[in-house]
């Protein structure tokens, strides 16, 4: 009898460690995240852990009504690099620098200053990296007997290409836009951050967002980009069909061209830096503790395993995820060709590029400026207002809205 | 005699328990539909009251919320795209709404004139777009208004350059092809389209339901005095249809002053919304969910919700009276 009961609560006495040791786990996050997981989680036995996938929009403004009310959201999240400046300061998200130190020197530089609050602290670690690259048709150039060095020397030349390129009916690039969204993410002036400077002051009339603009403008005026929206279907077509020359964008678009937008145009393409040789990134996405999480250890344990060298590859090799860790880099798979891109070993460029990306400090009016820039540059293009006004239309508009 | 004295005395607090219960089981069943309201309509209302007058951040929780008085008021009212947004909110509610209603007037009267068995066949008809729903109807239209593979512009191109019609429509090549929801001065014209396609049915299956109320004596009697067609539907059916008609725009100008889901599929969740395309609610969205501004977006629904208030009373000073079937 009292054995038995002995025996009883030493039962329900391991069976309480072992809940609190195997903890159950919820991953809030966007495709293709849960391919990744679904291959990885098998080698992550500690804990449960279930997967909520939303598209892309939808994790985010889901996650921004858990953080409102409280409660709801997953034990660790994934947040874009669009979304993390206005999440991180907003003391929902578990401190983990701590945790984090011993492997911070070991991320990319930049990612990791990215996932920092104002504070200093780390809210964020960074999970996967965009490396900011060109896109480039080799059979257009060739043709055209370019070089793709002469071409991206500078934002000039990178012009001068697609005036060759109009002549046989061919496109420089999808959308302007893009040309103005890279210059001014890419040209940040050291101390500064994107859109704000050291003391929170709009630095959207400066001479970078002119030039931006002006560069963009150029393009469409002179009819070298086909107001082809990224992300919609004559997209995809344009890629498929060769209408334009080059796209600049994320390491990333890789995956999706050879996967599903243009896989029958393999050999085709190459991919350089961007034009002028600037270093940036392109998305990118970071992984986060909300406060509101019953089991923080746990998460971490799940984060930890997540950004561990040998994970960060198989995401690499699952997903096209860029690593965020740098050790990474040396493993010989970054030497492999791609076929896609007619046997460059672009994954070497990718890689010099992460490495290369100068910080720059986020804050939090960052998507209230962006939104607000991407209007005043459709207005510069479609509706032909001048490029000073709408800067300075934006300007004020930025000023009043951030608050 | 004492049994019966005793029964009334334990009977006594029964059938008031009972009274209480037979009085009280309309509010039990009503309760779920008062919790509900309360929770999810009376609520919000008074706690955007509140909102609107603080600065709040949502993702910083509810204890980041402020105080700053009318400044979001302030804001709202000098904000050039509120007012943009609402000159398009206006212009859209007017290119869809008239021709709803002048279009389904008359198709109604038509329905009414064909008998019996069509008109019911023909009303579901109609009134299908209108119970589908909004985002599955405007995906559609998305994707053929498409530039370069959209059926639209693939007829109109077809038109265009076929010898046969070439000489009537060659001059379309030069505008060739529109981009219907990118491009600024079409974008409002597209989304008005959709929504005039959705709600014509609606807006026929209510004027259906008034002509029905309209005794055949009337009809009969000015054809016997020699009254066309026209005329029967001018001085007969269209002033006994008024208080249906006050009905049925009313609901369109608080409708359409509301329209959100239709420009936000269209304009891919706002992407090319620059200028022209985006509505006020649409535009309280993005303050409120974009740009983590709830205060500033209470504001902005309130100052929507006085202009939908004069358009509304505006409407009833001027039509409502004869609109409601009085002198």
């Amino acid at each position: 009898m009292n054995l038995k009961r002995n025996l009883g609560i030493a039962m329900a006495v391991a069976g309480l460690a072992g809940t609190t040791l195997a903890a159950d786990l919820r991953f809030d996050g966007y495709p293709d995240y849960d391919s990744q997981l679904e291959a990885i989680l098998g080698g992550f036995p500690q804990h449960n852990v279930e997967l909520l996938m939303n598209e892309h929009g939808g994790h985010h403004d889901k996650l921004k009504t858990n953080l409102a009310t409280g409660s709801g959201a997953g034990d660790v999240v994934l947040v874009d690099r669009g979304f993390v400046g206005s999440f991180i300061n907003s003391g929902g998200f578990v401190d983990l620098t701590d945790r984090f130190a011993p492997y911070k020197d070991d991320f990319a530089e930049y990612a990791v200053a990215q996932g920092q609050g104002a504070d200093g602290r780390q809210y964020a670690v960074p999970v996967d990296l965009g490396p900011g690259v060109m896109y480039y048709r080799r059979d257009y150039m060739e043709d055209k007997g370019y070089d793709v060095d002469n071409v991206i020397d500078d934002w000039d030349s990178y012009l001068d290409y697609g005036r060759e390129l109009k002549e046989d009916g061919i496109l420089l690039i999808g959308d302007a836009t893009a040309v103005a969204t890279a210059y001014w993410n890419f040209n940040v002036e050291p101390g500064n951050g994107l859109f704000f400077d050291a003391d929170g002051e709009p630095l959207v009339t400066g001479p970078r967002f002119q030039r931006a603009f002006e560069l963009a403008k150029a393009v469409r005026d002179e009819g070298m980009d086909g107001q082809i929206s990224e992300w919609t279907e004559e997209w995809y077509a344009g890629f498929r069909e060769g209408r334009f020359a080059t796209q600049l964008s994320g390491a990333w678009l890789l995956g999706h061209l050879q996967n599903w937008m243009a896989p029958e145009t393999s050999g085709n393409w190459g991919v350089s830096n961007l034009p002028d040789g600037i270093y940036g990134t392109w998305g990118g996405s970071f992984l986060a503790i909300p406060k509101q999480s019953e089991h923080q250890q746990a998460a971490w344990d799940l984060v930890e395993y997540m950004i561990s060298e040998d994970i960060q590859r198989a995401g690499f090799e699952n997903i096209a995820a860029f690593p965020a860790h740098t050790e990474t880099y040396d493993d010989p798979m970054f030497d492999e060709s791609i076929e896609f891109l007619r046997g460059q070993q672009a994954r070497l460029l990718f890689a010099d590029i992460a490495e290369n990306i100068e910080p720059v400090q986020p804050h939090e009016g960052d998507q209230i400026a962006e939104s607000l820039m991407t209007t005043a540059l459709e207005q510069v293009l479609n509706d032909g207002v001048d490029i000073d006004t709408a800067l300075a239309n934006a300007e004020r508009q930025i000023r009043r809205r951030v608050r | 005699m004492s049994t019966t004295k005793q029964s009334s005395v334990t009977s006594e607090p029964d059938q008031r328990w009972r009274r209480f219960w037979s009085k009280s089981t309309p509010y039990w069943f009503m309760s779920p539909y008062i919790l509900i309201f309360g929770v999810f309509g009376i609520f919000p209302v008074f706690f955007m009251i509140f909102l609107s007058f603080h600065t709040w951040n949502p993702v910083q929780g509810l204890g980041s919320m402020e105080f700053v008085g009318l400044e979001n008021y302030a804001l709202g009212l000098t904000d050039p795209t509120l007012w943009q947004t609402l000159w398009n909110t206006i212009l859209m509610a007017l290119y869809s709404g008239v021709p709803q209603h002048l279009v389904a007037l008359p198709l109604a009267f038509l329905l009414v004139q064909l008998g019996k068995r069509a008109r019911h066949w023909l009303t579901t008809a109609y009134f299908l777009p209108y119970v589908t729903s909004t985002i599955a109807i405007s995906m559609i239209f998305y994707i053929m208004y498409s530039r370069d593979s959209g059926i639209i512009n693939q007829a109109l191109m077809g038109l265009a350059n076929w010898p046969v019609t070439a000489w009537a429509f060659g001059w379309l090549n030069h505008f060739l092809p529109i981009g219907w929801v990118q491009e600024n001065s079409v974008i409002r014209y597209s989304v008005a389209f959709v929504v005039f396609w959705k709600y014509v049915g609606f807006n026929t299956v209510i004027y259906t339901a008034g002509l029905a109320t309209i005794s055949d004596e009337l009809y009969e009697a000015a054809t016997m005095d020699g009254a066309s067609a026209w005329q029967r539907f001018r001085h007969i059916a269209l002033p006994l249809l008024r208080p249906f008609i006050f009905f049925a725009v009313t609901l369109t100008i608080i409708g359409n002053m509301n329209l959100f889901d239709e420009p936000y599929v269209l304009t891919r969740g706002l992407q090319f919304a620059s200028t022209n395309g985006m509505t006020v609610s649409n535009y309280l969205y993005r303050v409120a969910w974009e740009w983590l501004d709830m205060g500033g977006a209470a504001a902005i629904s309130w100052i929507l919700f006085v202009v939908i208030g004069i358009f509304t009373g505006l409407y009833f000073w001027f039509f409502g009276r004869r609109g409601l079937g009085g002198d």
